[in-house]
């Protein structure tokens, strides 16, 4: 059935005796048939057209794990490009079900916007980029430095608090856009450029020569991202919340979309309650028992996906880093599905 | 006494002197004729080599051809570069059609050829079957593209009429019903009203008549044709710069022309609707239109009723804003006609559709063409604007692809803006250069 214009002559005037106030959203998504989902309108790694023109990430995948574990088929998704000043307006008008958009998880934002962060599929946080030849090896060598950034960002101040903090001079060379950013750092207007991690690896790509830029390690704030959710619904906030979870879990458990076959019907009794073959864990969040298969088998656990789209085989070459499990030396922790 | 000389043969005409005749008398009457004309054009000379030269180095003589991938499109070191052709022939796919699915390609290209194919023969004034060309295109065809783009099988809630349609579904249809109820009245009155004047039969005919037509479109609109239904969320590129933008320059132009003879007219409360409707959308910036359709719509409507498709809310959008524009534009050219045309139409005894169809708007049109053309451009222009609200035209598609990790190089965005530059150039200068062309045909005499 289309629905381009099912209600805009009728459903307009009559819609109002469908009045019902908040709907759960599990119950619409089902109805709908599909998750609808708002992702970036372009971040590399995060959620990009690919070159058939699907939307593919590590953002998108969380969308995809939760049309997995509802659906049992990651395809079920719509996506809703949104930019960042549309981002919380479309979750809060019911445009999208869930917000999965690169989003910094803040006290403000949690509290204040009747939202809910289900979770931090990526750990983020600002760096620095030098050019090798300064031999710079840590940020605290930077006093006096030229710095490339973006006008009206948390970066700005960031850098502002940083430096005073320590004690350095600097001097500030900001920008509108992001691409003008990464211009005058490449033509040698500052000595370094500043923005959160995963922009600097992707902008570096963007250098007339990579090769002679290099990310110094510091990083100086914190820049939880995840997916968002409207507040007052908790199953969905669970089901959200249990998709990037799974994920999660899959990988501390090895469990890959290649082996989860072989692991069906094994005596690790973690292995088999994530398998859904004890337990009723996908009946309490309202979704098949093989939920967490689904989400496995079609989008992979969580190390799959970051080495699919962010990784070091990918041109971004991002290393795990604070991304790694938190058994492995980074902080990615996920309580366990018992 | 004085000597005096008469003349009595007229002397031979000489040629003019070589300073005044060919390229050379040319050059020194027009560009080199004193010495602020001689910097100048200088000047302007070197301007135009030097921006010609770095244009040319980076469409053509650096640019990369057969790359498949960012980083073979990198320019060597030292290089300046130039564009990636092939990151746009990569892309190519989803620049005209967006993510609209390959097997079901072939539709969008139907409306292509189909609307190339009629559109033509429409501009060209010496093509004949204007009127059966025009209602093809103006009627016809948009009902086509829609069901065609879409899939059609549209759900369009009806009341009292269980209708079985063509392909044996049971569904209620509102327009079917509304338009079928509104004929059987009208055909009724037509037949069975005694007291009714001539003048009022004709009219009801003709209603009936359209009430016909309408019933006819709304049964195909939610008849199934087996056609896949292709939600617009995935339609994107070029070929939805072209739905706006000529969904926006169809409906605008009747729309305006109606509003702007709504404001000139005497009726007071006609006037007050229109010169608010007007002074309405003229007073918001598009870019606000379209964000309220499409994030605080869903706000005032009630929850769990259907939401209308966001596509459709900016084509409503775009289509209202250019309206009011074509009114402003419309009542400019009625205020440059003289008092007498009107009162010479009255005196003819003609109606007031009758003085406007046949001696006011003819008139007024032809002189506003340039404002006219000036406004379908700016709202050519003006689609790029639907990307703000997540529906991906040619440029937001173009932005998109620019993310894509494969392909990231350092010209990758000027490679990809140059490429939207070119197609809305071509678009646009073809509009410009069509106009001036009707301006020559229509010209009857007293243009300067």
């Amino acid at each position: 059935m289309n629905k381009l214009m099912t209600t805009a002559i009728a459903g307009v005037a009559f819609g109002l005796t469908a009045f019902t106030a908040n709907a759960a959203t599990l119950d619409d998504v089902k109805a709908k048939g599909f998750v609808q989902c708002g992702i970036s309108q372009g971040l590399p790694g995060f959620s990009n057209p690919d070159s058939d023109g699907n939307w593919v990430g590590l953002d998108v995948d969380v969308c995809r794990a939760v049309a997995a574990a509802i659906f049992g088929d990651s395809e079920a998704v719509k996506y809703t490009p949104l930019s960042s000043k549309e981002r919380f307006t479309a979750l809060q008008s019911g445009e999208v079900d869930v917000l999965s958009r690169n989003t910094t998880w803040t006290m403000t934002r949690d509290a204040n916007l009747g939202l809910n962060f289900a979770g931090v599929n990526y750990y983020d946080g600002q760096g620095f980029m030098v050019r090798k030849s300064l031999g710079v090896a840590s940020t605290l060598e930077l006093s006096g430095a030229a710095v490339c950034t973006q006008t009206g960002t948390t970066t700005e101040l960031n850098i502002a608090d940083y430096f005073l903090e320590n004690g350095m001079e600097y001097e500030v060379v900001a920008f509108e856009k992001a691409a003008e950013v990464v211009a005058a750092y490449d033509a040698g207007r500052c000595d370094v450029y500043s923005t959160d991690a995963s922009g600097l690896y992707a902008n570096r790509l963007r250098l007339t020569n990579p090769d002679e830029h290099m990310v110094l390690p510091e990083i100086i704030s914190k820049e939880p991202l995840g997916p968002v959710v409207r507040q007052g619904d908790d199953q969905w906030f669970n089901i959200v919340r249990w998709s990037l979870n799974a994920m999660i879990n899959a990988e501390e458990m090895g469990i890959t979309s290649a082996n989860i076959d072989s692991k069906m019907g094994g005596k690790n009794p973690g292995v088999q309650r994530f398998l859904g073959e004890t337990g009723t864990f996908g009946e309490m969040i309202g979704v098949p028992s093989d939920w967490a298969v689904n989400i496995v088998k079609q989008v992979g656990n969580y190390g799959e996906s970051f080495d699919k789209h962010v990784g070091p085989d990918t041109p971004l070459a991002i290393a795990r880093g604070v991304n790694a499990l938190w058994s492995k030396g980074g902080i990615l922790y996920a309580a366990p599905i018992r | 006494m004085s000597e005096y000389f008469i003349r009595s043969t007229m002397l031979d005409a000489k040629q003019a002197p070589k300073s005044n005749v060919g390229i050379v008398g040319w050059l020194q009457k027009n560009v080199f004729s004193s010495p602020l004309n001689i910097i100048l054009t200088v000047v302007g000379l070197f301007v135009s080599y030097m921006t010609i030269k770095a244009l040319a180095d980076f469409v053509f003589f650096n640019a990369v051809f057969d790359a498949t991938n960012g980083q073979e499109c990198r320019p060597a070191d030292g290089e300046p570069g130039g564009a990636c052709w092939s990151f746009i022939q990569v892309f190519f796919k989803q620049y005209v059609y967006g993510r609209y699915p390959t097997e079901e390609l072939w539709r969008p290209d139907i409306v292509f050829i189909l609307g190339a194919a009629l559109l033509i023969p429409l501009l060209i004034p010496k093509a004949p079957f204007k009127a059966v060309n025009s209602f093809l295109f103006f009627v016809i065809y948009p009902f086509l593209t829609l069901i065609l783009l879409s899939g059609g099988d549209f759900v369009i809630t009806g009341f009292f009429i269980p209708f079985i349609d063509l392909f044996g579904k049971t569904q209620g249809n509102f327009i079917f019903e509304l338009s079928i109820v509104t004929a059987l009245i009208c055909a009724a009155i037509y037949f069975f009203g005694k007291s009714v004047g001539e003048d009022m039969k004709s009219t009801m005919l003709s209603i009936v008549v359209v009430a016909v037509i309408i019933a006819v479109i709304g049964l195909m609109l939610s008849s199934n044709f087996g056609l896949e239904v292709i939600e617009t969320d995935i339609w994107g590129g070029f070929l939805v710069t072209l739905v706006v933008a000529i969904t926006g320059i169809v409906l605008s132009l009747p729309i305006g022309i109606i509003l702007a003879l709504g404001r000139q007219s005497k009726l007071p409360v006609i006037k007050f609707l229109c010169v608010v409707f007007i002074e309405f959308w003229r007073g918001v910036p598009l870019i606000t239109i379209l964000f309220m359709a499409q994030n605080m719509i869903p706000l005032f409507l009630p929850e769990g009723g259907e939401a209308v498709d966001n596509l459709l809310r900016a084509l409503i959008g775009v289509t209202l804003f250019a309206s009011a524009y074509m009114a402003e534009v419309v009542r400019g050219g009625l205020q440059a006609l003289p008092k007498g045309q009107y009162e010479g139409a009255q005196s003819l005894g003609l109606t007031y559709w009758q003085m406007m169809v046949k001696i006011i708007l003819p008139q007024a049109l032809k002189h506003v063409i340039p404002g006219i053309v000036n406004t379908f451009i700016g709202l050519f222009k003006d689609t790029t604007l639907v990307y703000i609200v997540g529906i991906f035209d040619l440029l937001g598609t173009v932005k998109a692809t620019i993310e894509n990790p494969e392909w990231i190089f350092p010209l990758q965005a000027m490679t990809g803006y140059v490429f939207v530059a070119f197609v809305f150039f071509i678009f646009c200068f073809g509009m410009s250069r069509y106009s001036i062309f009707m301006e020559r045909h229509l010209h009857t005499g007293h243009s300067r």
